[in-house]
């Protein structure tokens, strides 16, 4: 029973490092194909598209109404120690620095990551991947370098247009519901807001947008056989990146704390 | 020999999958300007082949020289030179889904050359009337195409850029015969004409027929019988006999029975 336990333990410890090793391999070679010509900007154009511009609604209501919200919750908590002046200050700070790039990440996770695995893996499932191949293009360069770079570049704007519209919803809360002085509103939302806050919510930005692709684009490029296998990819690439955005949120936010 | 050294020389060629042994020893050989035809039982790994042949799938050992030169575990660049020599179509099709016709057919052209777009469209639309479709299928895309029109469109990317290496897997299954004969006559031609060397699967008998100097049969993983197709309605050999004849009894069938049965 215990050998049975222990052997299950180190089977999947094995299998973890497989993966491990198998993704730091993918990455790697996905991040050297990405800065080595030829470069395929109509495809890259088409991710940017896709991401950036496609993914606006998405992240625009979450963002509205995460806004919205934490401006009704946080004045019920400041109401009570009578620091309702505080709440403008509050809603900037935790939109730019945490709400913006989490939820819009954990959003395009599901959304981008979504698709190119499920892109990505019917390629790979009806030899299309093989095609590139034998048809002298790169698929690391020809599909995965565009889906990298375009979600490194595409989710701090996507992020920087949230963090506006999060702010907004507060506004829109706070002025209309709550009825702050808008002028004073707005002061206070500038006043404590520094230059490091968004920059720290674009950071993590950029990161959770290459993770989201890099896992994508793994799943998806080593999807298993037939529709199940793509649809086994699609899960894994949304789960695996979510998990990865909220790992990264710490990891960032540590190494910028203090 | 010297007259007609092979192009294509495939040795002791094996590969597994797990623990499922999909080639055992597969040695076949192709002179220059020959057409070869696989024939064999679905699932006896003649796809797998194909793939080693071309560095998708690296074999677990053998060794596969094309002009001589050893492409098992070449380098990167030099896989990339070879692969322009070839020509191929794969079992399913392998369109680009993304792409309009035109663009899938002209894919290698562009990549390797300039190429204006009027001039890659006159090109792709060309070819498709070679082959039987109307011109305005080039600004449709894959999905829009009947599994038939599929295939040739698969045929025009590979005989695109004119190759002297050929590969195709069941070019002609699921087209009507009609259609069938004119996808032969276009691989006979690409290799009467253009002194191509072509290596086809088919499990269509009238076509191997038509297309093939050579026929090589697989099963359980080593060639069977290999010889001139003018001799391969009497080979002696009963596998043989029973595959290209299509006789539903024999020893094909009464394997996968017992397969069956005993679940091995
Ligand atoms: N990438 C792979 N991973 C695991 N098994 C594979 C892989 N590719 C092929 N196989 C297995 O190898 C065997 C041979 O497959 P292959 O596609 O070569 O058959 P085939 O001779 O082309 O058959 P058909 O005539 O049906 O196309 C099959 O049992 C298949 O399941
Ligand atoms: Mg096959």
């Amino acid at each position: 029973m215990i050998l049975g336990l222990i052997r299950n333990i180190g089977q999947a410890s094995l299998s973890f490092m497989a993966a491990v090793g198998k993704i730091s391999l993918f990455t790697f070679a996905a991040v050297r194909w990405s800065v080595a010509p030829p470069f395929y900007g109509h495809q890259l154009g088409r991710q940017i598209l896709d991401i950036g511009f496609f993914s606006l609604p998405v992240v625009g209501l979450t963002t509205l109404f995460s806004g919205m919200v934490l401006a009704l919750q946080s004045y019920t908590g400041f109401a009570r120690f009578s620091a309702e002046d505080t709440v403008a200050t509050v809603v900037v700070l935790s939109v730019t620095r945490e709400l913006g790039p989490v939820l819009a990440g954990l959003m395009v996770a599901g959304r981008i990551g979504a698709s190119m695995a499920a892109e990505i893996g019917t390629m790979r499932v009806t030899d299309q991947i093989d095609a590139l191949d034998t048809l002298s293009t790169r698929p690391m360069q020809y599909l995965v370098a565009p889906r990298l770079v375009a979600g490194t570049l595409c989710l701090p704007l996507l992020v920087l247009i949230g963090d506006i519209i999060g702010v907004l919803g507060g506004y829109l809360v706070g002025v209309y519901q709550l009825n702050f002085n808008p002028s004073l509103y707005l002061s206070r939302t500038l006043q404590y807001l520094e230059f490091s806050d968004i920059t720290l919510g674009l950071v993590k930005a950029a990161v959770f947008g290459f993770l989201i692709a890099l896992m994508g684009c793994y799943h998806g490029y080593h999807s298993g056989r037939g529709a199940e296998g793509v649809g086994v990819a699609t899960t894994n690439a949304v789960v695996s990146s979510s998990i990865l955005i909220l790992i990264a949120n710490y990891l960032v936010t540590a190494l910028f704390f203090g | 020999m010297l007259k007609n050294p092979s192009k294509i020389e495939i040795s002791h060629l094996a590969k597994t999958f797990g623990s499922k042994v999909v080639l055992r020893d597969i040695s076949l050989s192709i002179p220059a300007g020959q057409s070869l035809c696989i024939i064999g039982t679905s699932g006896c790994g003649k796809s797998v082949t194909l793939k080693c042949l071309l560095g998708l799938i690296a074999p677990d050992s053998g060794s596969i020289k094309i002009d001589g030169k050893e492409t098992v575990s070449q380098s990167r660049t030099h896989r990339e030179e070879m692969l322009r020599r070839f020509g191929m179509t794969f079992q399913f099709g392998a369109l680009f889904d993304s792409l309009p016709i035109w663009q899938n057919i002209t894919f290698r052209l562009r990549q390797n050359t300039y190429m204006s777009r009027q001039k890659a469209r006159e090109a792709a639309a060309d070819i498709v009337v070679h082959l039987g479709l109307e011109a305005r299928v080039i600004d449709q895309y894959p999905a829009e195409l009947s599994g038939g029109m599929q295939k040739r469109v698969a045929l025009a990317r590979a005989i695109a850029d004119k190759p002297e290496i050929l590969l195709f897997d069941e070019p002609t299954s699921g087209l009507d015969p009609i259609t069938g004969g004119v996808i032969d006559n276009l691989i006979l031609n690409s290799v009467r004409r253009l002194g191509a060397t072509a290596l086809t699967i088919s499990h269509d008998m009238a076509s191997v027929r038509r297309i093939a100097d050579q026929v090589a049969m697989i099963h359980k993983g080593r060639v069977i019988w290999s010889g001139p197709s003018t001799q391969m309605f009497d080979s002696g050999i009963a596998e043989v006999e029973q595959f290209v004849h299509g006789h539903a009894q024999g020893p094909l069938t009464d394997e996968a029975i017992l397969a069956a049965k005993t679940g091995v």
